[in-house]
């Protein structure tokens, strides 16, 4: 079970630096990172802003000026640059791209290295991890379109990459192959302490498997942070966006009634059924809309979570709402919530940043609802 | 006139060797011209492009000319032919083998290219960021998945040998067991209005292109389904 770090040591691990310029279609790409080589960092954007032309440039596929540094590693700077096949990175591309002369298996051991002392990743456990062991003497045309980017997935893995890019690796797939395919992206997450970089236009993707997020807007970088911390500022679009929610990565500390409670910083939620063992961690979803406050205790109702909290920020969207920014805990010093209340409620009640609020969230969603499979390995 | 049908054998053998010899020669020489035809992104690419698909337009005595001049031992014939323990290269075996070369090189590149190009840069992409150095990636991922390409080629080439005539005439002459192939063959029959040995080879020659051309359809079209 691997614990996230806290977004407080970031600053003492390893990073993916990354700088690159360069002519884009319509506009330039000028981007700037510099995110943490640990966990599933997100690069997010509208289609076409550049999300995959960095992705393209720090696998060495495409050739712009700029620099890459990856955990210590000079991959680009001014003077260098390291062919695509001397990188020791994963990718996996939009559409699966498997070999088609090459079986299952073969197309899996393609890029694996010779001697097996160098395997971090062994077959055997990929073919587990990804469900794979029926599909392994079968030739690629014989797959479903989940089952392939499967296989890409595994393959890539199999490299023994030190960094695993993933450019929108759901897109090509409808909605029930990407449920499908979801849960093993998730595994690999909880189980392979891999630094992802993961290309997506997809916010429901992102809140399921990113501990970071880089916007991207026009060939630039917007803004860059741990998930939450992004998704709870209100200064940029994702909070005003009209499902806008905030991410909490929580753990599980009892169980009661049918009910399962879990912890996050300043504040406990309960939920109903049993999500997973006592110590568990999981992630939690609050969306802006199901978020409301009130200055007093309410009195009892059957909206399961109350909190304490103190209002941050809030800043006016569109004619009628705030988008109110929320610290749990009494003095607001721990995990943030994102509240959407009427400009009518906001002077009525006399909210003010700084206020303390007693906050009601009348629905909680697991963005990781771990399946039973994935549990036993995980847990 | 009779002659035993034994004879027949002679150019029917030669004009198998030849044809043989200059598919490999063509492979050889087509496969990396196709591969830096298909991925080279300078200018002048469609200028090698056109030389390398002239003879398709030329007269083949235009071509057998050049190459008679070139061959022979006023031109690179008079160093390469001592090479081979030859006084020149016009007239002999191994002048034709490399006029074939010349003839039929369209035949060889045109498909392989065409494959090449077809396959798109994904799955090199893909051997690349699976550490796959340039020459694996070439070997073990361009060069199969080409392979309708390479076979199209190959009959191509060995058959559009096998009906030359006019770059055999011009720089082979009428040699038997050197340089008579079957097209030129049949040519001196008629001329002796020796019948029935023509006969017995056009037929022949009507056979074998029928087979050749329906090797190619059914080689496309495996290879259309295999790709779907």
């Amino acid at each position: 079970m691997r614990i996230a770090p806290s977004p407080l040591d970031v600053t003492a691990e390893p990073l993916i630096r990354a700088a690159f310029t360069g002519a884009l279609g319509r506009f330039t790409l000028d981007v700037s990172l510099r995110v943490p080589a640990r966990g599933v960092t997100a690069l997010f954007g509208p289609s076409g802003c550049g999300k995959t032309s960095v992705l393209r440039c720090i696998a060495g596929l495409n050739r712009m000026s700029g620099t890459c540094i990856v955990g210590g590693e000079t991959w680009q700077d001014e003077t260098h640059f390291r062919p695509a096949h001397r990188r020791p990175v994963g990718y996996v591309f939009q559409e699966a791209s498997l070999f088609p002369h090459l079986s299952v298996r073969r197309n899996l051991t393609y890029g694996a290295p010779r001697d097996p002392a160098h395997h971090a990743v062994a077959f055997d456990d990929v073919v587990r991890l990804l469900g794979l062991a029926h599909l392994l003497d079968r030739a690629p045309r014989h797959l479903s379109g989940g089952e392939r980017q499967r296989v890409a997935v595994g393959r890539a893995l199999l490299s023994q990459p030190r960094l695993l890019l993933m450019d929108e690796p759901l897109s090509a797939l409808d909605r029930s192959t990407k449920d499908e395919i979801l849960p093993f992206l998730e595994r690999l997450h909880a189980t392979l302490d891999l630094p992802v970089l993961y290309v997506s236009h997809d916010m429901a993707e992102v809140e399921r498997l990113a501990d970071h997020l880089v916007l991207m807007m026009d060939g630039r970088v917007t803004a860059s942070g741990p998930l939450a911390e992004l998704q709870s500022d209100p200064r940029l679009p994702l909070a005003a966006a009209r499902e806008a929610s905030v991410s909490l990565d929580a753990t599980i500390t009892r169980h009661d009634h049918g009910l399962t409670e879990l912890a996050v910083r300043g504040g406990r939620f309960l939920v109903p059924g049993t999500v997973g063992p006592v110590g568990a961690r999981r992630r939690l979803s609050v969306v802006a809309g199901d978020v409301s406050l009130a200055l007093e205790r309410p009195s009892p109702s059957t909206i399961l979570n109350v909190l304490e909290g103190r209002i941050l920020s809030a800043v006016p969207l569109r004619e009628a709402e705030m988008t109110v920014v929320l610290g749990l805990g009494t003095s607001g010093e721990g995990d943030r919530l994102l509240a959407r209340v009427t400009r009518r409620s906001w002077d009525l009640l006399g909210l003010a940043e700084g206020k303390s609020v007693h906050i009601q969230v009348k629905g909680v969603a697991l963005a990781h609802p771990v399946p039973a499979a994935a549990q036993a390995i995980t847990d | 006139m009779e002659t035993p049908l034994g004879d027949l054998w002679s150019p029917i053998r030669l004009t198998l060797e030849l044809a043989g010899l200059t598919t490999l020669f063509l492979l050889l020489v087509g496969t990396p011209l196709a591969w830096w035809l298909a991925r080279t992104r300078v200018w002048w690419k469609e200028g090698v492009a056109t030389l390398v698909a002239m003879p398709l337009v030329l007269p083949p005595t235009v071509l057998g000319f050049y190459l008679l001049i070139a061959l022979g031992p006023s031109g690179a014939g008079a160093v390469t032919g001592p090479l081979l323990g030859l006084r020149t290269l016009a007239f002999t075996f191994e002048g034709l083998v490399i006029g074939s070369v010349f003839y039929s090189l369209p035949f060889v590149i045109q498909p392989i290219r065409n494959a090449f190009e077809a396959m798109g840069e994904r799955p090199l992409e893909v051997a690349a960021t699976l550490r796959a150095a340039p020459f694996k990636a070439f070997w073990t991922v361009a060069v199969p998945l080409a392979r309708p390409g390479f076979l199209t080629g190959a009959v191509l080439g060995f058959a559009h040998t096998v009906g030359e005539f006019g770059v055999v005439l011009m720089i082979g002459g009428n040699i038997p067991g050197e340089t008579k192939v079957l097209s030129v063959a049949i040519y001196d029959f008629v001329e002796s209005a020796q019948w029935r040995e023509a006969h017995i080879l056009a037929a022949g020659m009507v056979v074998f292109a029928f087979c050749v051309i329906l090797a190619m359809t059914l080689i496309q079209s495996r290879a259309a389904r295999a790709g779907a």
